[in-house]
Formats: structure tokens, sequence, C-alpha cells
């Protein structure tokens, strides 16, 4: 199994109720998976917790055979530079570094640059003519096409997109969507994709739904 | 990894310039600050040290011949074999003026304007026709003498210092020698004087040094003025690199997001402060360095003395000096990234990307308990505590809670303005003030800073010009100071004087402890000299009438605090003769007590002390000739006789120079601190686009958006200056009275100078309002596209 959620539990200090409850599910590789709920039903925690972003209180979370749960910060960075892809929803570019930077700078943090990716990637992304540009200088959509190129780059076993075109109109959304699927695919990761959109939802042969930190 | 993370981390300087340019002028500027007031503060030690050396040769023991004639080199040259640590002077005159020669090569280190150990061109003062130092004007007055003359500042009026084979040939001396001086320093198996030279005598320093032990205390006092411009420069570095993390936020999130470690981010921040440091460091010194340049009256003099370039002016700068500024800025820089690098290090890994309004993270409420403590805690040590320890942790401790306080302060002031404004206008001014003040808090407390070291640098300086002033007129009131060898030549002094119609006052002194503590006991002749120039820092009534009565006794400040003698308390001055305290003295400098009474008291009570000194009142036209007439007719050297208007002139002036550069120290601490606020309006000129745009929609006109925010640079300066003169005084009252106290034994009187503080104010204004000039011309500039930006980021 590429990834594995057994029993995970997860409370915020200072809140009473769980962000999560007993939460369990696989997946195997090059699966893709749509993870909906309303708003502030766990999605984005639940996400965060496979993207070793942060920590369950319980249970078990484990990504191509590594538990997430003994790891400390330097063995969670590491997972994120190697094995998981986060694109996230305000795209979270470094604003200081240009398109072509931006791009494979992942890609170097994991110590896989490989420029010919890199370059194909940009073109698959429409983002050719760019390259020399920086975020502010970019619309939405052609700033959530860097994130993923960005996100691709390293080839990680599994990508999580958070709300990846919760911020872009219906037309780009599509158009970024399509893409997001169609490179994922040809590298064999697995896909996780947090939405709101039933439309998108509906367009990927898995779906997991939360309601109040549990699965539904 | 650490290239790519490195490139992600160094490429926002790149997209950022400003802030990069903000980070290294503010350590720039810090250590800047730092260094110059080094610099300078070295400057007035060794204008003072050169003064002394000058005029102090009365500082040393010296030998002399006992008829007080010459002393020829045989003799000299015996004594150096037989262990004794001397050095040759000869002296004479050329016309008007007095030459000195001397021996740089064994004189004691401090006499003359030659230094061995200083690199100083030792060779040119010794061979061929030699060096001759001394002021321009003397150097005008002497005849042609085939030595060079070298510009001296530092040395004596109407003085030329030169080799002493140079002197003898001058003066047609050859082979003789005037004097002796006799180094601190000697062997303990030299022989006794009288076996080595029967015919010589050796006199005891004639405690000269008064001056330059009051000196000691005025470098204290700069020295803690030094730390206070650091302390601003700090405060610059600290918003800096406050700034620079919170904007670095979203990237630092970013990159942990995708992967980088957080303790290797930590590691790369560091090292890149660290190399930032060492930049700003490196400009800081050459700054700072340009500064000392610049503000030091003899350039290639005062090199000399600060740097060790030779005597020819060549900068060179040692490395000592540039370690120490890099040192400093690196410290500086640790100091005020530690606060941020720790949050950084504990910031969640999901925490706001956003950039907070990054100085809304200084925790208001937290400050505002933290500066009551540290103020409380300053009260208490002002009142309980003892030792310099506890005077100077005063100091830390009232300084930093003073700048605590001013944004609660400032904010509580605003919020009472506000609840009073009258018209929407106003009221949105007055609370568009109280929002910017956490933006603008460390700059304000830089200026606040600023502005209080002013005040209590002025406040010091001046008190102590005005105390220095009054003690020389009171220490040095006699126009002629001469010593005896024995009492042969002291009744000869006493008759060429009286013939010559001086005013001839015996002082009569000797060595005892009073109360248990060493003390001088002085024998004084009642005379107008004593009652028009003393001063009491408290006294009984007809204080002087009762001492010529040899009624009592007064005492110096340093036997009242230490003793406990105060006024009505009998001091036994000799088995069987106490007398009553009737008055207190200032006695600035002196380490140890002192006991004035009548000197009909003193000879009875000690009848074989000798009076050997005297103080001789002429009129200041006669004194060069009744020292000609002592020397020829009494056989008293040149060096036995203290000519005290001179040497009155001479510290004074060395005062007024250490004067104008503070007074340049000021103006360029305000203008750092002005910096700080240009700085910190620049940054928040973006961050206040969201408040201004609303505001702007409504109908006020960008100009009118402009003058208001240059009217708010103004109001919070003219708030802050109103916080900074309590505050400035304060600091000038802890070091006149505490820090001084503890230190030497001795309370500097303070005055206070008013219109010195308005100035400062007005320069203050003039600061702010300079630095919120540019940021204003820049909102009345702004295309209303950026505004409506707002609006559509906003949706």
């Amino acid at each position: 199994m590429l990834l594995t959620l057994r029993d995970v539990t997860k409370t915020y200090p200072g809140t009473e109720a769980a962000v999560l409850r007993d939460v369990s599910f696989g997946m195997s590789a090059g699966e893709m998976l749509a993870l909906t709920g309303e708003s502030g039903s766990g999605k984005s925690t639940l996400l965060h917790l496979m993207g070793g972003l942060d920590t369950a209180d319980s249970g078990v979370v484990a990504v191509d055979g590594t538990d997430l749960t003994p790891l400390d910060d330097v063995g969670r960075a590491g997972l994120r530079r190697g094995t998981v892809g986060v694109i996230f929803q305000q795209f979270n570019l470094i604003p200081s570094l240009n398109v072509a930077a931006n791009i494979a700078f992942q890609a170097r943090l994991a110590g896989r640059h490989d420029p010919a990716r890199a370059k194909r990637l940009a073109q698959r992304l429409g983002l050719t003519e760019h390259l020399h540009k920086y975020p502010e200088q970019l619309s939405g959509g052609q700033q959530q096409r860097v994130a993923i190129a960005r996100t691709l780059a390293p080839q990680p076993k599994l990508v999580l997109a958070d709300e990846p075109t919760g911020n872009l109109d219906e037309a780009t959304a599509d158009a970024v969507f399509a893409l997001l699927c169609d490179l994922v695919a040809e590298t064999g990761a697995g896909l996780i994709l947090v939405t709101h959109s039933e439309r998108l939802a509906a367009r990927i042969p898995r779906r997991l739904h939360l309601r109040a930190g549990q699965l539904t | 990894m650490t290239r790519a993370i490195l490139s992600a981390l160094l490429s926002h300087w790149g997209r950022n310039p400003l802030q990069l340019f903000t980070l290294l002028a503010g350590l720039a500027l810090g250590t800047a600050l730092w260094s110059g007031v080094q610099a300078i503060n070295s400057e007035a030690r060794t204008s003072y040290d050169a003064a002394a050396a000058t005029l102090g040769e009365a500082s040393y023991a010296q030998i002399t011949a006992q008829g007080g004639g010459a002393i020829a080199q045989s003799t000299y040259v015996a004594l150096r074999r037989a262990g004794w640590n001397v050095s040759p002077v000869v002296e004479g005159r050329l016309g008007a003026v007095r030459i000195i020669g001397i021996d740089p090569l064994t004189s004691p280190s401090g006499i003359g304007p030659v230094r061995v150990g200083e690199g100083a061109d030792l060779a040119a003062f010794l061979s061929g026709t030699g060096q001759i130092f001394a002021r321009a004007d003397t150097l005008a007055l002497l005849p042609q003498t085939g030595a060079a003359g070298v510009i001296a500042p530092d040395v004596a009026p109407n003085t030329a210092i030169t080799d002493i084979g140079v002197a003898q040939r001058l003066l047609g001396r050859d082979g003789q020698i005037d004097r002796l001086l006799v180094s601190p320093v000697q062997p303990i198996t030299r022989l006794p004087l009288a076996e080595v030279a029967a015919g010589l005598v050796e006199t005891a320093p004639q405690g000269g040094s008064d001056v330059a032990r009051l000196t000691d205390s005025f470098h204290l006092n700069l020295t803690a003025f030094g730390l206070l411009s650091f302390a601003v420069g700090l405060f610059i570095v600290h918003g800096a690199i406050g700034l620079a993390f919170e904007q670095r936020r979203p990237m630092v999130r970013t990159l942990r997001a995708l992967g980088a470690p957080l303790r290797r981010l930590v590691g790369l921040i560091s090292a890149e402060l660290a190399v930032l440091g060492l930049v700003a460091g490196a400009i800081g010194v050459a700054i700072g360095y340009l500064i000392a340049a610049a503000l030091l009256p003899d350039v290639a003099a005062t090199l000399r003395g600060l740097y060790g370039a030779d005597v020819s002016g060549q900068l060179a700068l040692r490395p000592a000096w540039w370690l120490s500024g890099l040192a400093i800025a690196l410290g500086g820089t640790a100091v005020a990234a530690a606060g941020a690098l720790w949050s950084l290090a504990r910031m969640p890994l999901l925490a706001g990307a956003q950039p907070r309004a990054w100085a809304m993270a200084r925790r208001g409420a937290g400050q505002a308990v933290l500066s009551v403590g540290l103020l409380g805690l300053a009260v208490a040590l002002a009142v309980w505590g003892q030792g310099l320890l506890a005077g100077f942790a005063m100091l830390g401790a009232l300084l930093v809670g003073g700048a605590l306080a001013l944004p609660p302060l400032l904010s509580a002031a605003l919020r009472w303005t506000e609840a009073r404004a009258r018209g929407p206008v106003a009221q949105w001014f007055w609370a568009d003030t109280r929002q910017q003040v956490p933006g603008l808090s460390l700059a304000l407390m830089a200026l606040l800073l600023a502005m209080a070291a002013n005040v209590g640098v002025s406040t010091m300086v001046s008190s102590f010009r005005l105390t220095f002033t009054g003690f020389l007129d009171q220490r040095l009131a006699a126009e002629l100071y001469a010593s005896a060898t024995d009492p042969a030549q002291a009744e000869a002094i006493r008759a060429v004087a009286e013939a010559r119609g001086a005013a001839v006052l015996p002082i009569l002194s000797m060595d005892r402890a009073v109360a248990g503590l060493p003390a001088e006991i002085y024998g004084a002749r009642d005379h107008a000299t004593y009652r028009d120039n003393w001063r009491f820092l408290r006294s009984v009534p007809r204080a002087w009438d009762l001492l010529a009565a040899g009624e009592g006794v007064l005492i110096n400040e340093q036997l009242f605090r230490r003793a406990g003698l105060d006024l009505g308390a009998d001091v036994a001055i000799a088995p069987g003769l106490s007398l009553p305290v009737l008055g207190v003295y200032g006695d600035y400098g002196n380490p140890v007590g002192q006991v004035v009474v009548n000197d009909g008291v003193f000879r009875a009570a000690f009848p074989d002390v000798p009076a050997l000194r005297f103080g001789l009142r002429v009129a200041p036209a006669a004194v060069q000739s009744l020292r000609a007439a002592l020397r020829d007719q009494a056989g008293v050297a040149e060096a036995a006789m203290i000519d005290q208007a001179a040497i009155k002139a001479l510290s004074l002036a060395v005062f007024e120079r250490t004067f104008t550069v503070t007074a340049a120290l000021n103006v360029l601490t305000l203008a750092v601190a002005g910096f700080a606020i240009l700085m910190s309006l620049l940054t928040l000129a973006a961050m206040r686009l969201p408040q201004l745009a609303p505001v702007w929609a409504l109908g006020l006109t960008k100009d009118r958006l402009a003058a208001l925010d240059l009217l708010r640079a103004v109001v919070l300066a003219a708030l802050t200056g109103a916080l900074a003169l309590p505050l400035g005084l304060a600091l000038a009252w802890a070091l006149l009275a505490v820090v001084n106290v503890e230190a030497f034994g001795w309370r500097l009187p303070m005055y206070l100078f008013p219109l010195d503080y308005l100035r400062l104010g007005g320069f203050a204004l003039l600061a702010a309002a300079g630095a919120a000039l540019w940021p204003a011309w820049q909102l009345s500039r702004l295309s209303p596209v950026r505004l409506l930006g707002v609006f559509r980021h906003e949706r």
C-alpha cells in the first residue's frame, strides 16, 4: 500500500471536540482519490497528517511503508522532500524566486533536479514564456500551474492537493485540474485531491467524504 | 539541499533590496556609533594624557641639584649605572618660549610628544638637526633653530619640546642637565641616592595629577554614553532583523512544507545573519573611522594617538580596532536576532503564512509590565544599591525600562487625545496614529534613547564644565606656584616674591590618618584668595572667620562621605587637638581625604613641617618676570614653578575640544534615530495601503493624507521627546550622583540647561519630519490603481 491510515485521531489544543476521529483507509500506488466534506470537517487536517505537516494524537499514518508517527521533524521533512508532494490552495510559491527557480526548487531540495524534466513540465503546463517572471507577475491560474510543476518535478510517490483550484475561475480550474490529473497519471503517483467541488470530485475514480471528523 | 535553501533565502534580499539596506545600515550605523564614540573617547583621553605630559612633569618625582644648579652628565650616567630609572631634562628660555629638552628613550611614558611605544619617528627626532614640537603660534615665536618645527597642539602654550641634545645646543648648555625625572617603577636593588650623587635631592611628585584623576570620571561617563549610543544602534538592528524575519515567515513556512528541516533552516539563517553582521560591521568600523577622522580637529595628531599610525598622519587602522568593531557588530546581531530566531525555531509549521503586522508581535501588555518592573528596580537600586555594579545595573534598568515604557505611554496619550478629538478627520487621525505605534515602536524607542542620551550628555558635560571651571578657579587661584627644595630656598622664594609685591601664600601640608582614613592636612593662610574662590557644598555661618580664628577645620567631600563627618563633628588632626567641621568643599579628582586648618594652627600642631610650597598672587602681566627672578635669584628650577594660567587655559581648551566632538556625536545619534524612523515608515507604507485606501475613497485627497502622515511623525516625535527629557535627566542624575559617587567618592553637582533641551527637541522634530518627508511624498504621488487594488484584493 502506498498510504495506510488506521484509527487516526486528532484534537487541537484548546478544543474539546476531535477534528478527526478514528479515521482509517488505505490507497494503492497510482490510485486517485477525492476527499470531500464541508468546511471544518477535517479535510485539511487529514491532508496535513498525510503530508507529514502535522502529527496525529493516536493511530497510524504510514506512507510508502514508513510510519510517520515516530518521525521527528527531520524525518518528516525528509518525507516531504522526497516521497510526498503538497499543492496548496494559496500556491505558496517563493516570491523572490522566478518561475524557473520555483519549478526546480523542490527537486533541488530532494537532490533530484532534472533540468530536462523541469523544462518538459513547464512546456506541458504552458509556462515556457513565463520562466523568467516572478510569482507576483502571474495570474492565479499561472501561479497554480507553477505550484503543480514544482510538486511534480521531483517525482513524488504521493501528491496531496489541497483545494488546488479553489482560487480559480471555473474554466481555469477545469484546465488546471485536467493537467494535474494527466501529469500525475503519467508519473504513476497516487493523488489525493481535497475539494469542495462536487463537479471535480465526480471526475475522480474514488471518493471519501468527511463529516465532523469521521469518514462516512 | 543547503544550496537550494540558501538560494531561496538569499533571493529574498534580491527582491527586497530596501530591507537588506535597512538591515545592513542599521547594523553598520550601530557599529559606527560605537566605534566613533570609542575613538572620540580615546581622543579625549589621549589629549588629556598629552596635556598632562606637558603640564605635568610635576606628576613625577624629580632629582635636582641641592643648590639649584645644573647636574653634570657624568652624574646622570652614574645614577643610571647604579640602577636608577631616571631621565634627563634640560630647560631654559629662548626668547618668550620655554624650551624643554627630553630624552624620549628613557623618559617615563606619556612625557612629551614622542612616544617610543607608538611608533613615532624617533630617528627624525633624535638625528641630524632634530625636530622641535610646539603649537603653531609658539613655533612662530621661535628664532631660526635649525631643527624642523612640528605642530603639536597638545603641547602647553609657549612651550617647545625637543631632544635634549638639540635643547642643550639651542640653550648653549652642552653637557648640562637641570633635573632628572624619576620613573615610578624603580628596581629595588638600586643604591641610595646619597651614595651615588651626594649633592642631589629627590623631591616627591607635586600632586599635579588632580586634573588627570578628575578626567577619569569624565571618561567613565563618556563610556557609559558610548554604550547608550550602541543601544540606539541595537534597537535599529533589532527592528531591521525583526522585520526581515516577519517578512520571510511565509517563505520559511513554504520551505519547511517542501521539506527543509527546521534545524538546517535556523542554522542557515544564523549563518546568513553572521555574514551580514560581518559585512555591516566592517562597513560600520569604516564609517566610525571616518566619523572620528571628520570630527576630530587635528586628524594627523589624532590618528597617531588613536590608531598607532606614524607621525606623518598616514591612516592605519589597528587590527584590534577592527576586531572589536566586528565583535560588537556580531554580538549586537546575535542579541537582536536571538528573540526572532527563538520564535522561528518554535514556530509551528502550520502557523499563519501571511506576515503578521510585524511589530504587533511585540507584546504590548508584557512590555508594560516589564517596563514597570525595570523602572521599579532602578528606583530600588538608587535607594538601596551599593557599589559601582549596582550603579550600572540601575542605569541599565532605567534605560531599558524607559524604552519599554514608551509604546504603552504613547498609546495611552493618543487614546486620551482621540477621545477629545472633534470632527471625523481628527478622530481618524488620532486613532490611526495610535494604530501606527506598534509598527513604529522600535524606531521611536531608538529616538527616545537617542534624545535621552543627548539630554544626558549635554547635562553631564555642561555640568562637568561648570564644575571643572569653578574647581580650576578655586584650586588654581594663585598665578604662580613655586616649590622649594629646602627651607633656605623657601626663604629665598619668599624674599624675592615679596620684594616684587607678590602676596605669598605658604602651603603647608602633611599626610596623616584622619578618622582612620588616609588624608592630607593643609595649613592655609587667611586670604581673599580662598574666601573669593572656594565654594562650599555645605558650611556653618562665618566659616572663613572661624577658620581664621583657628576654631575649626574645612574638610573635602571625600572625607565627609567616607568618614561620615558632617558639620560640627570633631576632627582629630593632631594628638590632643580636635576641631569641629566648619565646611565641606568639593575636591574633584582627589582620591584621599583632606583637612584644611589655619596656618597658625598647623604650625602649632606640626612645628617641624616647613613651608616648601607657595602660591604667589601677582598681576598676570608680572608672572613671567617673577618667574625669571625666582629662577635667577632664588635658583628655583623651571619645573618647580607652575604657571597656573597656562595650565588652566590648556585644560579648558582640551575640554572644549571634547565638547565639540560630543556635540557632533549628539547630532549623529539623532540622525541615526531619524534613519530608523525613515526605514520603519517606508516599511509600513506598503502595509498601510489597506488602511488608507478606504479613507481616500471616502473623500480625503492623497495630498491631505500625505500631510497628515507628515504631521503624525512630528506628533509622535514630540511625544517621544516629552518622555525623553525626564529619562535623559534621570540618566544624567544617575551618572553624576550615583555612578560617580560609587566610582570616585565625590558627587558632581547637576545643573539644568533648558535652552539646550529646547534646541535638542527642535532637532528631533526636524529629524522626524525629515524622515517622514519621503514616504509622505510617495503617498501623495501614489497611483489610484494601487489604492483601488486594495479593494480588488479584498474581494
